[in-house]
C-alpha cells in the first residue's frame, strides 16, 4: 500500500505509563469512569461513585476497599490499553488499596511488612516457632496433644498472638472507618454490610453468573465459590477452637475430644471445607491475569492462602496420624502455622475482611442515608 | 522473517466485519448450519467497531419485559424514528427492525449479552431503550464467546480489500490478514463493516477541509473499504454521501476512539463562545437530550472548528461530570488565558451576556425554565443565568464524528441491491453499512444497534439458507 492510502489506520498514539501515586493515579481513572458509567450495573463501587463528582483521598480509600477485585469492569472496558486512557480500575483500586492498608495498620512500625516478601516471612515464622515448640515439647500429666505440648505452653504463647491480632486489626479497620470520613456505625447498617459481605454479592458480576477472574472475560461463579469454601471452613475451625476452650474451662474437659465431640464435628468438616477452598483459590490465582492485581504483592497473597491451606491440611494431618510417631512434629508444626497465621494476620491479605466489612457497612450507611 | 502459519480460510460463508451486526449474522448464520468465517480488521483489543461503544437498543415491547419498563408499541417506536429523520426512512425496513427488536431482546440474551437498568442519567430511556450489562465491549465479548463456542471462526487484523462480484455474483474476497495477501473464496458475504467515519480524506472530500479537524468518536478502523468497493462496482447506494452525525464533544479527547466519555453535557448551563470569544448559537434552546446532536454541526461552521463553553461555580454540579477536569481559574481573564482566548474580548461577551440575563429568579435547571436574555444575538432562551461566582470554568469542544448516513441499498432479506435494479444473488448487508436506508437524518438512540442485530439476524439466516443449497 502507497504512503497515501485514505483506507489505511493511524492508530492512537498510546500513552505513557505515568509515575504517580496511588491515589492520584485511581482518581485520573475513577473521572473518567463518572464520565462513562457504563460499568454501573456490576457492583457498589460505581454506584458509589456516580454518587460523587470529585474524589478527595479519602472517597477513593473508600471505593478501593469496597472493590472485590471482581474484574468486570477490566473486561467491559473500552479504555484499556493499547486505548491512551489505559483504564485498569481492578489495579489502580487494588494498589491502592494496599497503601490504605499500611497507612492505617497498627502499629505502624509494621505497615511495611504489607510490602515485604510474604512467603519468606510466614515460613520462617512458622518453621521457627515449630522448632521452639519441639525443643519445649517435654511431655507433662495430660494426654493427647498435651503430652506434647503443655496446655500452659500452647494458652502463654497464642493467647497473647491471637488477641494481639484481633486487636492490630480492630484499631486498623477503626482508623479506616474514621479516614473515610463516615459517620459513626451505626446497629441497622451492619446487618446489610455484613450481608453483602458474606453472600459476596459483589462478586456476582450484577447478574448472578459470577466475575471474570480465571476465564478472563468469560464470567464464572468459580471465585465466589471458592471463598464461600474458605470462609464456612474457617468459621467451622474457630468454632472449633471456641468449642474446645468452652468445654476446658467451663466444663472441666480437656482434650483429646472424640469423633462426636464439638471440636471434632465443627474441626473435621472446617478442615476439609478450608484445605478445598483455599487450594482452589490458588488454583484460580495462578490462572488469572496478575496485571489486575496489585503490583508486587502476588507472592505475598499467594504465601497467605497457602498458609491457610497448610494450616487446615496440617491440622486434618494431626487427626489422621494420631497414636503415631508423627504426631509430635505434626502438631509442632501445625501450631507453628497457626501461630504463623495470627502473628502476620493484621499486616497480610487477611486484613481485607475488616477493610472490605468497614467499606460495605459504609456503603449500607450511603444507601439508608441518600434514600432517606 | 519467519513465516506465519496460514490461517485457514474455508468457509461457506464470509462475514465483512466485526461489531454487533456481523456477530449476529455470523452466530445466525452458523446455527442455520453455515460454516461461517468473520474478518475483522482491528486487532482484538479493538474488535467491534463502534458497538464498543453502544450501551443499549431500542426494542419495542408490548409489556413489561426483562429490565424494560411499561410498553413500547410500533406505533410509538416509528413515531420516534420520523420524528427524528423527520419522514426520510423506507418505512418497510424500518418496521422490520422495529418488529425484530422485541424477540431480539430474548435472542440477545441467549447468545450472551446481559442486559441491566438504565444508567444513572439516562433514565429518560429505562422505558423504551434495553441496557447492556457493562456496556458495548461486554456485548462484543458475550456474543464472541458465543460465536467462537458453536464453530465461528474469527480472524482478527484482517481487512477485505477488494470484492470479487461479477455481474451481482460474488465468488471471493481479497483479504490482507497479518500482512498477507490472501483471497478467500465463499458461496456468500455479509457485509457488516459499517461506514467510513474514520477515513478523514474521505470526510473532507464529503463535508469540506473542515472535516480534518473532526474528532473520530468510534476506532480508526472504520474506513468504509468494503462500502467504497460495493459502491465502485454497482452496489446501489442510500444515504446523504456528505453528512455524518456529529456532536460535540470535549476538546481535549484523542483524535480516534474517544467513546462515550468524552460527550459534554455543560453547554445548557453554559455560554458557548468561538475563538474570536463571540457566542454564535442560542446554549438553552432545549434540554440538552434534545440538542445534543446539532452542536457538532454548530461547532464545525465555527473557525478552525473549536468552540468553548464557560460557565461558573454555580452550574459544575448541574451536569454530568467531564472525562476530563475542566479548566478553571479564579478571573474571566485568568480562565481566558487558560483556553487561549482573548481576555478583553471574552469579558466583554460575558459582561453583555450578564446584563442581558433576567433579573427574575427561577432557575430550574431540569426543565424548561423560561430565564430568557434580552436585547443580545443570538438570545439564550432557557437557563439564562450570570456568569458571576469564581472559580470559573472552560472547556473546549470540537466537533466529534459518530457516524457517516452513506450505505449500500438492500431488500427486507438484507440482499444487496444493485443500480441495475436487481439485487445481488449472494450479497448481503447489516448494520451501519446500510443503515441509511432507515436512518436517513438524525438519530434516534439505542437504533442503530436495533437495526444491527435485527438485520445481522436477517443476512445471517437467509445467507445460511443460500450458502447450504
Amino acid at each position: 500500500m502507497s504512503a497515501t492510502d485514505e483506507f489505511a489506520v493511524l492508530p492512537a498514539a498510546t500513552a505513557e505509563r505515568r509515575a504517580i501515586s496511588a491515589t492520584d493515579e485511581a482518581r485520573r481513572q475513577m473521572e473518567i469512569c463518572n464520565a462513562c458509567r457504563y460499568c454501573e450495573g456490576y457492583c457498589d463501587v460505581f454506584q458509589a461513585m456516580t454518587a460523587r463528582r470529585s474524589f478527595a483521598a479519602a472517597d477513593l480509600g473508600y471505593l478501593a476497599n469496597l472493590c472485590h477485585n471482581c474484574r468486570g469492569c477490566y473486561y467491559a472496558c473500552q479504555y484499556t490499553a493499547p486505548h491512551e486512557f489505559d483504564l485498569n480500575l481492578p489495579r489502580a483500586l487494588a494498589d491502592l488499596r494496599q497503601e490504605s492498608w499500611q497507612d492505617h495498620a497498627w502499629p505502624r512500625i509494621f505497615a511495611r511488612a504489607f510490602r515485604a516478601n510474604g512467603v519468606v516471612i510466614s515460613l520462617t515464622i512458622a518453621l521457627g516457632v515449630a522448632a521452639i515448640l519441639m525443643l519445649s515439647g517435654e511431655g507433662s500429666a495430660g494426654g493427647g496433644f498435651y503430652a506434647v505440648i503443655p496446655h500452659e505452653t500452647m494458652v502463654a504463647v497464642f493467647a497473647p498472638v491471637f488477641l494481639f491480632a484481633l486487636l492490630a486489626m480492630g484499631i486498623g479497620a477503626w482508623r479506616f472507618w474514621r479516614a473515610i470520613g463516615a459517620a459513626p456505625p451505626a446497629a441497622i447498617d451492619l446487618a446489610p454490610g455484613l450481608r453483602d459481605g458474606l453472600t459476596l454479592k459483589n462478586l456476582s458480576g450484577g447478574h448472578g453468573a459470577g466475575c471474570n477472574y480465571e476465564q478472563a472475560e468469560v464470567y464464572t461463579p468459580a471465585r465466589r465459590q471458592a471463598h464461600h469454601l474458605t470462609v464456612l471452613g474457617f468459621a467451622l475451625c474457630s468454632a472449633s477452637t471456641s468449642a474446645g476452650t468452652v468445654l476446658h474451662y467451663g466444663f472441666d474437659m480437656p482434650a483429646p475430644y472424640g469423633f462426636w465431640s464439638l471440636p471434632k464435628l465443627f474441626g473435621m468438616p472446617g478442615g476439609v471445607l478450608l484445605c478445598m477452598g483455599t487450594a482452589w483459590l490458588l488454583w484460580l490465582k495462578r490462572r488469572a491475569d496478575r496485571g489486575l492485581g496489585a503490583e508486587g504483592v502476588w507472592g505475598g497473597e499467594v504465601a497467605f492462602i497457602l498458609l491457610l491451606f497448610l494450616v487446615s491440611l496440617s491440622g486434618l494431618a494431626l487427626y489422621a496420624f494420631r497414636g503415631t510417631g508423627a504426631l509430635t512434629p505434626l502438631l509442632a508444626l501445625h501450631l507453628g502455622l497457626v501461630l504463623a497465621f495470627f502473628a502476620t494476620m493484621p499486616y497480610a491479605k487477611m486484613v481485607h475482611g475488616a477493610y472490605r466489612l468497614a467499606a460495605l457497612i459504609r456503603r449500607a450507611q450511603e444507601r439508608r442515608l441518600t434514600k432517606g | 522473517m519467519k513465516m506465519q502459519a496460514l490461517p485457514d480460510l474455508d468457509c461457506d460463508l464470509l462475514v465483512i466485519g466485526g461489531g454487533n451486526a456481523a456477530l449476529s449474522a455470523a452466530i445466525s448464520a452458523q446455527k442455520k448450519g453455515a460454516r461461517v468465517l468473520v474478518v475483522e480488521s482491528a486487532p482484538k483489543p479493538y474488535r467491534g467497531g463502534n458497538s464498543r461503544h453502544t450501551r443499549n437498543f431500542r426494542v419495542m415491547h408490548g409489556k413489561p419485559m426483562g429490565v424494560l419498563a411499561g410498553e413500547y408499541g410500533e406505533a410509538e417506536y416509528f413515531d420516534d424514528l420520523l420524528k427524528v429523520t423527520k419522514g426520510k426512512t423506507d418505512e418497510r425496513l424500518a418496521r422490520r427492525v422495529i418488529r425484530g427488536s422485541e424477540g431480539s431482546y430474548a435472542w440477545m440474551q441467549a447468545h450472551g449479552v446481559h442486559f441491566q437498568d438504565a444508567l444513572s442519567g439516562t433514565l429518560s430511556l429505562a422505558r423504551t431503550n434495553a441496557f447492556f450489562l457493562g456496556g458495548g465491549k461486554a456485548l462484543l465479548n458475550g456474543l464472541y464467546q458465543t460465536a467462537e463456542r458453536i464453530g465461528v471462526r474469527v480472524l482478527y487484523d484482517t481487512e477485505a480489500i477488494h470484492l470479487d462480484i461479477g455481474d451481482g455474483f460474488f465468488a471471493g474476497a481479497e483479504l490482507r490478514t497479518k500482512g498477507q495477501r490472501r483471497f478467500v473464496k465463499a458461496r456468500g458475504c455479509v457485509a457488516a463493516s459499517g461506514g467510513f467515519q474514520a477515513n478523514t480524506e474521505w470526510l473532507a472530500r464529503a463535508w469540506g477541509p473542515a472535516a480534518r479537524n473532526f474528532l473520530i468518536r468510534g476506532t480508526p478502523y472504520n474506513k468504509g473499504r468494503v462500502l467504497h468497493d460495493l459502491l465502485e462496482q454497482g452496489a446501489e447506494p442510500v444515504g446523504d454521501p456528505t453528512q455524518c452525525h456529529a456532536v460535540a464533544i470535549d476538546g481535549r479527547a484523542p483524535k480516534f476512539d474517544g467513546g462515550i466519555a468524552t460527550r459534554l453535557d455543560c453547554v445548557p448551563f453554559s455560554i458557548v463562545v468561538n475563538k474570536e470569544s463571540q457566542r454564535f448559537y442560542d446554549e438553552g434552546e432545549d434540554v440538552w437530550p434534545k440538542r445534543y446532536a446539532i452542536w457538532g454541526r454548530l461547532v464545525a461552521a465555527q473557525p478552525d472548528q473549536v468552540a468553548y463553553a464557560v460557565i461558573d461555580a454555580r452550574s459544575l454540579p448541574l451536569f454530568m461530570p467531564s472525562v476530563f477536569p475542566p479548566v478553571s481559574a479564579d478571573t474571566l481573564g485568568g480562565l481566558a488565558g487558560k483556553l487561549g482566548l482573548d481576555p478583553t474580548a471574552l469579558a466583554a461577551t460575558v459582561a453583555q451576556f450578564n446584563t442581558a440575563c433576567p433579573a427574575a429568579d427561577g432557575f430550574r435547571p431540569t426543565e424548561l425554565d423560561g430565564l430568557a436574555t434580552s436585547g443580545i444575538e443570538p438570545a439564550k432562551t432557557n437557563w439564562a443565568r450570570p456568569i458571576l461566582e469564581p472559580p470559573f470554568y472552560g472547556y473546549s469542544l470540537r466537533t466529534g464524528v459518530t457516524f457517516t448516513y452513506l450505505g449500500v441499498k438492500v431488500d427486507e432479506q438484507a440482499r444487496i441491491q444493485m443500480n441495475d435494479g436487481r439485487p445481488a444473488a449472494n450479497l448481503w448487508a447489516a448494520g451501519e453499512i446500510m443503515a441509511g436506508s432507515i436512518l436517513g437524518e438524525g438519530y434516534l438512540a439505542g437504533f442503530g444497534m436495533a437495526i444491527g442485530t435485527v438485520f445481522g439476524r436477517v443476512a445471517g439466516e437467509a445467507a445460511a439458507r443460500y450458502v447450504r443449497n
